[in-house]
C-alpha cells in the first residue's frame, strides 16, 4: 500500500487516539509532578450556632496571588510518587533496616496504602484471569454440544452476568451474601457456623470479590470461545476421530491449539480489565479489607470536602498504566514474535 | 363535591403563591443547589415562592452536592447563586473564596434572624445557619428494661448495658455504629473529642493525635465493636437504620436527622418504634463533653455572581428559612429559626448541645485528617496492628495528603 493511501486510511483513528488517549496521558503525567501551592493560613475568630472559637483559615487573596503566578501549582518532581501514599521508598527502607525478619518487613510494606492495594489488585488479576479462561472454555464446550433448540436460551442466560452493570450486580450480591441474606444464611447452614460472615474477614472478602470477578467475566470468555468453536475445521476433527482419538484427545490436540489465538486475546483483555478492578469494591463496601489501584484514585477524588488530591490521583494513574504495560509485555512480545514470518530450515 | 374541594384548594394555593411572588424582589436570577433531604426540600420549596415577574428561582438538590459544589461555584457566573452548606462544606467553599460575606445583605434584609444563626469568620458573616444536626444516643427502652439497666450516660455504661443484653440472650449484637469509610473517621473524631483530644498542634496543621487520648479512643471503639454485627466495617447510616427498624439493635449513636425516620410509622413495628428513645450522646472516660460533633446547615451566597442576583438570592433564601416555613414543617429538622418549637425527636441533638458537645472542627485541613483516620484505623479494628501503630499511620497518611494540599 502506498504511504499516502495508508495515511488517508489511518488519520481519523490516529487523530482520535491522539486526542482521547495521548493528550490525557500527557496531561496527567504533567499533573502528577505538581502539588498545590503552599496555603497561606491566618488565625481568625469563628462564631456560629455553637459558640466562638479561634480557627485558622486560608488567606484566599494571598493564596490566589500565588496560584496566579504559577497556575499549575508547585513543582514537586517525583515527590508525589515517592511519598507514603504511593511508592513510599523511605518508609520501605526504614522498615527494611528495622525488620528483625522477612515476615515483619512484608507486614510493614503491606501496611502502606499503595502496596496494600497492589497486593489485592495482583492477586485478583492472576486468579480471575485464568479461571475466567478455563470456565469460559468449559461453558462454551458444553453449550456447543447442546441440541440446537436449547442453545439460544442457554446462551442468553449465560450472558446475563456480563450484561448486568458491575456496580448493580455487586450491590445485589452484597445483600444476598449478607449474614441475613439468602446466600449468607445458606453458607451458615452448610458450614454449620452461625457466626460466619463473608464481609467480616479480609480473607473471605477477597475470596468473595474474586468469585464475583469470575462470575462477572466468564460470559465474555464463553462468547469468544463459542464463536471460535464454530470455526474448528470439521475435517481435522473427523480425521482425528478416524485415528481413534477420544473426545478428550480431540479437544486437547485439535480444539485447544485451534483456539490458542483467542486465549491470547482474552488474556490481554482480561489482564487489562482485572487490573483496574473497582466497582465490586465500591458495591461490596469492601474498602476496609480490599482496595485496588483504581479505588485509590477514586478515593483521592472523593476525599471529603475540598480535600481532593489531583496530583496524587494522577501519580496513581501513571503507576497503573506502568503496571498494565508490565503485565501485558510478555503476551505482546510473544504475539509479535509469532506474527513474524517464521524462518524455517 | 370532592373535585370542587380540590379545585378550591388549588386556587387558594395559586393565590397564595401569587401573593408571595416577588417577595419584594423585582428582578434577578436565583439558583439554589444543595444536598437532597426533607429539610432542604422544605427550605427550597419555600424559597421558590419568590419566583414571579422578572425573578426566576430554580432548585437543584442532589445527594452528591458535596462533590460538585466547588466546581459549580468556581464557574463565573457561578452555576448556583446559593449553595446550602454545613460546617465542613463551608470550609471547602471558603478555601477557594467561593462564597461572599453577607454582612451588608443581613443589615438590609436580615432583620428576623437570631444571633445564633450567624456564622461569622473574622467578623465576616459567611453563612446563615437554619438547622442543627448531631449524632446522639438512640436506645430501646424495652430491651434495656428487660436487661435491668438504666439508659446509659457514658460509653462505659453503654458497654455494661450491651453486656447485660447479650448475656440475657435478648440480642446477639446489641450495638450498631456507622463504622464504614467516611463515617468511621467521624466516629473516631466524635470519640476523640469526647476524650478531650486535639487533632493538631495549636496554630498549625501538624497532626498531634498519637497520644494516650488517641489510644483510649481506639480501645473504646474496639470494645464497642465487639458487641456489633461482625460486618460492622461495612455499616453506613442506612444499614444502621435498617438494623434498628428490624429490631436487631438496642443501642446506637446515630444522626439526629434519622430520629424522625425511625419513628415515622414506616419500615418497622409499632412496638419497636414506641420503645425507641433518644438522649444526649454519651460521655467517655470520666469526661463531661458528649462524644459527638455538632453540625449546622446554612445558606451561603456565591462570590461569582452579579450584585443584583446576590441580593435576589439572599431575599429568596430568607423567605426559605422564614419562621413561617419552620412552623409549617415542624418535624423535618431541628430548626434554629426564631420561634421554632423544639420537636420530640430532636431531644438528642438539644441535650448533646446543652451538654457542651463541640462543633465539627472548621479547619481547612480537617478534611484531609478525616480521610486519613477513616482509612488507617481499620487495621487496628480488624486486630492486625496496635493502636499506637494505627495512629502513627494516620499521622503519616495525613502528612502526605496535607503536604500535597500545601498545608505543611
Amino acid at each position: 500500500m502506498p504511504h499516502h493511501t495508508f495515511f488517508k486510511f489511518i488519520w481519523p483513528s490516529a487523530l482520535t487516539m491522539l486526542v482521547f488517549i495521548a493528550l490525557p496521558i500527557i496531561s496527567i503525567t504533567i499533573q502528577s509532578f505538581y502539588i498545590d501551592h503552599e496555603q497561606v493560613l491566618v488565625t481568625v475568630e469563628n462564631c456560629g450556632p455553637f459558640g466562638c472559637k479561634e480557627v485558622t483559615k486560608v488567606d484566599v487573596e494571598a493564596t490566589r496571588a500565588l496560584s496566579e503566578q504559577k497556575p499549575l501549582g508547585k513543582f514537586n518532581g517525583f515527590g508525589t510518587y515517592t511519598n507514603r501514599n504511593h511508592l513510599a521508598f523511605s518508609h520501605i527502607s526504614e522498615a527494611w533496616n528495622a525488620a528483625p525478619n522477612l515476615g515483619y518487613f512484608i507486614g510493614e510494606v503491606l501496611n502502606l496504602p499503595f502496596y496494600k492495594a497492589l497486593s489485592f489488585t495482583l492477586t485478583y488479576t492472576f486468579i480471575v484471569t485464568p479461571c475466567v479462561i478455563i470456565l469460559g472454555f468449559c461453558i462454551a464446550l458444553c453449550v456447543n454440544r447442546l441440541p440446537s433448540i436449547f442453545k439460544g436460551p442457554t446462551i442468553f442466560v449465560s450472558l446475563l452476568p456480563m450484561i448486568i452493570t458491575p456496580l448493580i450486580g455487586s450491590l445485589v450480591l452484597f445483600w444476598m451474601i449478607d449474614a441475613e441474606g439468602i446466600i449468607g444464611s445458606f453458607l451458615k447452614i452448610i458450614f454449620d457456623d452461625p457466626s460466619l460472615s463473608l464481609k467480616a474477614s479480609p480473607t473471605l472478602t477477597w475470596i468473595m470479590l474474586i468469585v464475583y470477578g469470575i462470575w462477572h467475566h466468564a460470559p465474555f470468555a464463553f462468547v469468544v470461545f463459542y464463536a471460535g468453536l464454530q470455526t474448528v475445521p470439521k475435517d481435522t476433527l473427523e480425521s482425528a476421530m478416524i485415528d481413534g482419538a477420544s473426545k478428550w484427545e480431540q479437544t486437547r490436540y485439535v480444539v485447544v491449539p485451534h483456539l490458542m489465538p483467542l486465549v491470547v486475546f482474552i488474556s490481554l483483555i482480561q489482564l487489562m480489565d482485572n487490573f483496574r478492578v473497582f466497582e465490586p469494591i465500591v458495591g461490596f463496601n469492601a474498602q476496609a479489607s480490599a482496595t485496588s489501584l483504581s479505588w485509590l484514585i477514586y478515593n483521592d477524588f472523593r476525599s471529603g470536602d475540598g480535600a481532593m488530591l489531583f496530583g496524587s490521583a494522577a501519580a496513581t494513574s501513571i503507576l497503573t498504566i506502568i503496571g498494565v504495560s508490565i503485565l501485558l509485555t510478555p503476551i505482546i512480545v510473544r504475539t509479535w514474535q509469532s506474527s513474524k514470518p517464521a524462518v524455517r530450515g | 363535591m370532592f373535585f370542587r374541594t380540590i379545585l378550591t384548594a388549588g386556587a387558594i394555593g395559586l393565590l397564595s403563591t401569587a401573593s408571595y411572588a416577588g417577595c419584594g424582589i423585582d428582578s434577578g436570577s436565583v439558583r439554589i443547589g444543595g444536598n437532597d433531604f426533607p429539610a432542604y426540600q422544605a427550605v427550597t420549596q419555600a424559597a421558590t415562592g419568590c419566583s414571579g415577574d422578572g425573578v426566576s428561582v430554580t432548585v437543584d438538590l442532589n445527594k452528591d452536592h458535596k462533590d460538585r459544589q466547588v466546581a459549580a461555584l468556581t464557574a463565573n457566573p457561578a452555576e448556583f447563586t446559593s449553595s446550602i452548606a454545613n460546617n465542613s462544606a463551608l470550609v471547602a467553599l471558603m478555601n477557594d473564596g467561593l462564597v461572599q460575606p453577607l454582612n451588608n445583605l443581613i443589615a438590609k434584609h436580615g432583620s428576623g434572624l437570631q444571633d445564633m444563626q450567624i456564622v461569622s469568620i473574622d467578623g465576616e458573616v459567611m453563612a446563615v445557619a437554619f438547622m442543627a444536626n448531631a449524632q446522639h444516643l438512640f436506645y430501646r427502652s424495652d430491651i434495656l428494661e428487660a436487661a435491668g439497666v438504666a439508659p446509659p450516660k457514658t460509653y462505659e455504661e453503654v458497654l455494661a448495658a450491651a453486656k447485660a443484653i447479650k448475656s440475657k440472650g435478648l440480642m446477639e449484637y446489641p450495638i450498631a455504629g456507622t463504622y464504614g469509610g467516611w463515617n468511621l473517621g467521624l466516629e473516631f473524631i466524635n470519640m476523640y473529642l469526647g476524650h478531650g483530644g486535639e487533632f493538631f498542634e495549636s496554630g498549625s496543621a501538624k497532626p498531634s493525635l498519637n497520644n494516650a487520648k488517641g489510644v483510649a479512643t481506639l480501645n473504646m471503639m474496639k470494645s464497642l465493636s465487639a458487641y456489633m454485627n461482625p460486618d460492622f466495617l461495612t455499616y453506613d447510616s442506612n444499614a444502621v437504620q435498617a438494623d434498628w427498624e428490624a429490631g436487631k439493635v438496642a443501642l446506637t449513636n446515630l444522626w439526629g436527622s434519622r430520629a424522625g425516620a425511625v419513628t415515622d410509622g414506616e419500615g418497622s413495628t409499632a412496638e419497636i418504634e414506641s420503645n425507641t428513645k433518644f438522649a444526649s450522646a454519651p460521655t467517655v472516660a470520666g469526661g463531661t463533653t458528649p462524644s459527638t460533633t455538632l453540625w449546622w446547615d446554612g445558606i451561603t451566597v456565591a462570590t461569582n455572581i452579579s450584585d443584583e442576583d446576590a441580593e435576589a438570592t439572599f431575599i429568596a433564601m430568607m423567605e426559605g428559612i422564614s419562621p413561617a416555613m419552620a412552623a409549617a414543617n415542624p418535624n423535618k429538622a431541628n430548626w434554629l429559626i426564631s420561634g421554632a418549637k423544639p420537636r420530640a425527636t430532636g431531644v438528642g441533638v438539644v441535650e448533646s448541645a446543652k451538654g457542651g458537645a463541640l462543633p465539627y472542627p472548621m479547619l481547612p485541613y480537617m478534611g484531609s485528617m478525616h480521610n486519613a483516620i477513616g482509612s488507617e484505623i481499620v487495621d487496628f479494628l480488624q486486630g492486625n496492628e496496635t493502636a499506637e501503630k494505627a495512629l502513627a499511620d494516620v499521622e503519616a497518611a495525613y502528612i502526605a495528603a496535607a503536604t500535597e494540599k500545601g498545608f505543611l
